[in-house]
C-alpha cells in the first residue's frame, strides 16, 4: 500500500514529487482499499469532510475487516463482506487490466510513455470490468454546479454534506459531485472448490 | 408425423432461435402468449458459461470453442456449469481464451468442418493439429455439444418451460448443402432437441429487421424490390437476395437466390491488420511470438472498431501487453493509423471493384484439402459481384417482375441492402459495400438501392429465428423460397468408352429448384436395380441457377459454373429379410421435409418400401 511517504520530505515537497502516474497509482490503490475496507472508507471520508488532520497515518489495514470504533454506548451492528468476492474482483481486475501486475511494479524506473502505454491496458481492462459487471449511474442527475435543495430526511448515505454545515434542512447548496451508483451488481458465480485467493495463476508453457 | 408436430407446436409457450454460429452462439425468443400480432414480447437469454477455471457468468453471445483440456490441467470443479459437473470439457468463453493458449487442445469454427464435403464429419478429426493423446470429436459432436450447452442454459433458466415443449428454429447458413442441414438437425437431435425447424441465417436477419421496424417494413419495402442480404460473420460470407412482390393486396417475400459458400469473415480482417502491424514491429527489431500475435489481433480488433468509427481519430495506439507480470517495463506500443485500416480492410475485403469483376481462384496444392477450403480471394465484393452477376435473371420468372427487367442488365438490380454481421458494425464498411454496388448500378443506368438500417448486427439472427418461429403460426409475413438450388445424379452416358477418357455422364435432374416444405416429388424414369447389401454410390450435383430444370430432366451438357459437385450419395439396401444378391427394382423420391433438409429415398417398385439415401458419405477413403 502506499499511504506513507517514500521518505520523510515535508508535505509540499513530497507533492511536488508526485508525477501524475504515481499519483494514478495512488488513487487506484485506494479505490481498491475504500472499496473492500470500511474503516480505510470512513477515514476517508472524514478526511475529506475535514474532521481528521491531513497526514493523519494510516494503519495498515488487517485482512477482515475490524469495526471501528464509533462514540455511540451501543455500537451498531457491523457487516460482515465476503472476502470471496473482493478477490474476485480483484481477480477481474487482474485478468482483464493486469490491474496487480500494474500497482506492483515501480514506476519511478520507466519513462511516462512506458507507464503511458501501459495505462491503456490497464485502463480499457477496467473499463471492460466496469461495463460488465456493474451498472453505474450517477446519484443525482442535475449538472455539477448547479444549485439544489435537499429536502428533510435526505439519504445522508447518498449525500455528503460539505463547507458551512450549519442550520437545518432544507439546505440549499451547490453540486460539486454528482456521485455515483451501482445500481446493479453482476459478479461471476464461483464453484465451491475455488480457491478465490488465486488472483492470477502462475502460467508454466510446455 | 404431421399430427405429431402440430400438437408440439400447440403446446409451446415460447418460440426459440438459435443461431449455431462459426465463432457464436446465441439464443433468442419470443413469448407467443404474450404477444400480439406485429407487437412482440421477446428477449436474448444470458448463457452461462464458463469464463476462468470454476468462474461461471452470464453473456449473451456463447463463443463456439470446444476445449479438451489435459487431466492434470485443471482442479476438481473447475469444469462445473450451473447445471452439471460431470463434463471433462468445457465450451464458451472460457474454452476460447484458453485454446488461444493451447490450440493443439481447441476446436474451432466446427460449422465450417461441418459443411466440409471433403472429410467424413462424423468422424473424430478435430482439433486437426491435435496430438495422438488428445481425444479428438467430430465436428458433428462439436455442434452437439454447442447446441446441448444452449438447451441446458434455456432448462437452467426457465425450469418452468421444457426445451422440447416449445417451438425451435436453428438457423444455417443460406449455402449449406443438404448434407450439411441434415448434419445440423442430426446434432441438434444428438443435444436431445425435439421437432426443429431449419432456417436460412440471411433470411433470419431480415426477419429481425421486419420484426424491429414494427409494422413500418410495409413502408419501406414496395412491391417489385429486390433485397440484398450482406452477411458477414466471424467466419463465412453468406448473401441472399429476396424479391418483394404483391398478391392479393398484401406484400409476399420470395427468397430468389443465394450465394455460393464462402469461409471469409471478420476474423480474417482482424489477423491481416495484426500481421501488417506486425510487420511494422518487426521493421523496428521487435519480434512477437505467438502469444503476443494473438494478443496483437485482440487490440487489432478494438482499434479497427475505433478507427472505422464516423469521427475517427487519425491513429489509434496499440499496445501489446507482455507476458509475464512485469506490464510496464515488457509491453509494446506501436499505432494503427486510419491509412492502414482503410489500405488493409476497404482495398483488401472490400476493394471498389467493377461490376464484371470475379474472384480470382488459384489452383490448389494437394495439402490443402486437410484443412477448411478458405476462400483464396478476400475481396467481398469480388464475390458478390459474381453471385449478381449469375443470377442475373433470378427474378425473370417471378410474378410481376417480367416489365420490370431491363434486358440488358449484366447482373441482377437490387433495390435494397440489408447488412448483417459483426463486421458491418462499421459504417465505413457499410457504406464502402453500398457504394460500390452503387456503382455497378449506376453504370447500367439503374436507381441506386438503399440501405435498410436499424438492424442488430450480433443477435439478428437469433431474434429474427425466434420471430419466424412465432410468424410461422401464421400471424405475419413470411419469406417463401423453397430449396434453393436444383439437384441432380450424374448417370454414366450411354456412349461408347474411349480408351483413356472418362465416361461422359449426364445430370438427371432429382429435385427442382424452388421445392417448398411438405412437397414431394418422384421420378419414375429412372429405374435403379440394387444389389441388397451393397452400396451404390452416385456423384451428387447442386445448380443454383437452373431454375426451370423439372424432374427427370436429363443435361447432356452445362456450364462449368452452372453445376456445382456436392459430396457424393449412397443407396444400401439393408439385407434383413432378403437373399443377398437379390436385386430389387427401385426408383428415386425427393420430399422437401418441414424441417427444411432435403431427403432421397429410394423406392422400391414393386412394394413400395422405401430407403434413405445418405446423402453424406464416410468413409470416403
Amino acid at each position: 500500500m502506499n499511504q506513507s511517504p517514500p521518505n520523510n520530505l515535508p508535505v509540499a515537497q513530497q507533492q511536488a514529487r508526485l508525477t501524475f502516474f504515481r499519483r494514478l497509482l495512488i488513487a487506484w490503490s485506494a479505490f481498491i482499499t475504500a472499496l473492500f475496507n470500511p474503516a480505510f472508507a470512513a477515514q476517508v471520508a472524514a478526511w475529506k469532510s475535514g474532521a481528521a488532520p491531513v497526514m493523519t497515518p494510516v494503519v495498515p489495514m488487517p485482512p477482515v475487516p475490524a469495526p471501528v470504533s464509533v462514540p455511540t454506548p451501543t455500537p451498531p451492528p457491523m457487516k460482515e463482506l465476503s472476502n470471496d468476492a473482493a478477490l474476485l474482483l480483484l481477480g477481474l481486475l487482474q485478468r482483464e487490466a493486469r490491474l496487480i501486475d500494474f500497482t506492483q511494479e515501480d514506476v519511478r524506473a520507466y519513462s511516462d510513455a512506458d507507464v503511458g502505454a501501459a495505462a491503456r491496458v490497464v485502463h480499457e481492462g477496467c473499463c471492460k470490468v466496469l461495463r460488465e459487471h456493474f451498472t453505474i449511474a450517477p446519484l443525482r442527475t442535475e449538472a455539477e454546479g448547479s444549485r439544489i435543495r435537499l429536502e428533510e430526511g435526505f439519504d445522508a448515505r447518498a449525500i455528503r454534506l460539505t463547507g458551512n454545515v450549519v442550520g437545518k434542512a432544507p439546505f440549499q447548496g451547490s453540486l460539486s459531485h454528482r456521485g455515483w451508483r451501482a445500481t446493479d451488481v453482476r459478479l461471476p458465480q464461483l464453484s465451491a472448490a475455488h480457491d478465490a485467493s488465486v488472483l492470477a495463476q502462475a502460467e508454466v508453457e510446455l | 408425423m404431421s399430427h405429431a408436430m402440430s400438437q408440439t407446436v400447440s403446446q409451446a409457450r415460447f418460440a426459440i432461435g438459435i443461431d449455431l454460429g462459426t465463432t457464436h452462439c446465441s439464443l433468442a425468443y419470443v413469448d407467443i402468449a404474450a404477444s400480439d400480432g406485429e407487437n412482440t414480447q421477446h428477449g436474448v437469454l444470458a448463457i452461462p458459461q464458463l469464463t476462468a477455471p470454476g468462474t461461471v457468468e452470464p453473456a449473451p453471445l456463447l463463443p463456439s470453442f470446444l476445449y479438451l483440456p489435459h487431466s492434470d490441467e485443471l482442479a476438481a470443479g473447475d469444469l462445473g456449469l450451473p447445471w452439471s459437473g460431470a463434463q471433462d470439457y468445457a465450451v464458451g468463453e472460457f474454452a476460447r481464451v484458453r485454446g488461444a493458449q493451447t490450440p493443439i487442445r481447441l476446436v474451432s469454427s466446427a460449422k465450417s468442418w461441418l459443411c466440409h464435403a471433403g472429410v467424413d464429419r462424423r468422424g473424430a478429426l478435430l482439433p486437426s493439429d491435435a496430438p495422438p493423446e488428445v481425444a479428438r470429436v467430430s465436428p458433428l459432436e462439436a455442434s452437439t455439444r454447442y447446441l446441448a450447452h444452449l438447451r441446458q442454459a434455456w432448462e437452467h433458466a426457465h425450469p418452468d418451460a421444457p426445451f422440447a415443449e416449445q417451438d425451435i428454429t436453428v438457423t444455417i447458413p443460406a449455402s449449406f448443402d443438404p448434407a450439411a442441414r441434415e448434419l445440423t438437425v442430426e446434432a441438434a437431435r444428438a443435444a436431445g432437441y425435439g421437432p426443429l425447424t431449419l432456417l436460412e441465417e440471411p433470411q433470419a436477419a431480415l426477419y429481425s429487421w421486419i420484426q424491429t421496424s414494427a409494422a413500418r417494413w410495409r413502408k419501406e419495402v414496395k412491391p417489385g424490390d429486390i433485397i440484398l442480404v450482406v452477411d458477414v460473420g466471424g467466419g463465412t460470407s453468406d448473401f441472399s437476395l429476396i424479391a418483394v412482390l404483391e398478391r392479393e393486396g398484401n406484400l409476399e417475400l420470395h427468397r430468389v437466390a443465394v450465394g455460393e459458400h464462402i469461409l471469409l469473415g471478420g476474423d480474417n480482417m482482424d489477423l491481416a491488420l495484426a500481421h501488417g502491424v506486425a510487420r511494422k514491429l518487426a521493421e523496428a527489431g521487435k519480434t512477437l511470438d505467438p502469444w503476443q500475435m494473438r494478443a496483437l489481433a485482440y487490440a487489432c480488433r478494438s482499434a479497427k472498431e475505433a478507427l472505422l468509427s464516423p469521427s475517427a481519430p487519425e491513429s489509434q495506439p496499440i499496445v501489446v501487453p507482455s507476458r509475464g507480470s512485469k506490464l510496464i517495463g515488457g509491453s509494446l506500443r506501436t499505432e494503427l493509423t486510419q491509412a492502414e485500416v482503410k489500405a488493409t480492410l476497404l482495398e483488401g475485403f472490400f476493394p471498389t471493384v467493377d461490376a464484371a469483376a470475379r474472384p480470382v481462384s488459384r489452383a490448389r496444392g494437394g495439402l490443402t484439402q486437410l484443412g477448411l477450403p478458405y476462400a483464396q480471394d478476400a475481396g467481398v465484393t469480388r464475390h458478390l459481384a459474381a453471385l449478381l452477376g449469375r443470377q442475373s435473371g433470378a427474378t425473370a420468372e417471378l410474378e410481376g417482375f417480367a416489365g420490370r427487367i431491363d434486358p440488358n442488365a449484366t447482373f441482377l438490380h437490387p433495390t435494397a441492402v440489408l447488412f448483417n454481421g459483426g463486421v458491418f458494425k462499421s459504417d465505413m464498411l457499410t457504406e464502402r459495400t453500398l457504394a460500390t454496388l452503387n456503382t455497378w448500378l449506376a453504370a447500367e443506368g439503374a436507381a441506386p438501392a438503399r440501405l435498410l438500417a436499424g438492424a442488430d448486427m450480433d443477435l439478428a439472427v437469433a431474434r429474427g429465428a425466434a420471430y419466424y418461429g412465432y410468424v410461422r403460426r401464421g400471424t405475419g409475413v413470411r419469406i417463401r423460397g423453397g430449396t434453393a438450388r436444383a439437384y441432380y445424379v450424374a448417370i454414366e452416358s450411354s456412349m461408347p468408352a474411349i480408351p483413356g477418357a472418362e465416361p461422359p455422364i449426364q445430370a438427371l435432374c432429382v429435385a427442382p429448384f424452388g421445392m417448398e416444405e411438405g412437397v414431394e416429388v418422384d421420378l419414375p424414369l429412372l429405374q435403379l436395380g440394387l444389389v441388397v447389401g451393397e452400396a451404390v454410390h452416385f456423384r451428387f450435383f447442386g445448380s443454383s441457377v437452373r431454375r426451370n430444370d423439372t424432374v427427370g430432366t436429363l443435361l447432356d451438357f452445362w456450364q462449368p459454373d452452372e453445376l456445382q459437385e456436392l459430396g457424393e450419395i449412397q443407396a444400401t439396401l439393408p439385407a434383413e429379410g432378403r437373399p443377398a444378391g437379390e436385386v430389387v427394382q427401385v426408383t428415386l423420391r425427393a420430399v422437401a421435409t418441414e424441417t427444411g433438409t432435403l431427403e432421397l429415398t429410394a423406392v422400391s417398385a414393386g412394394s413400395g418400401e422405401h430407403w434413405k439415401i445418405a446423402l453424406d458419405v464416410r468413409d470416403k477413403g
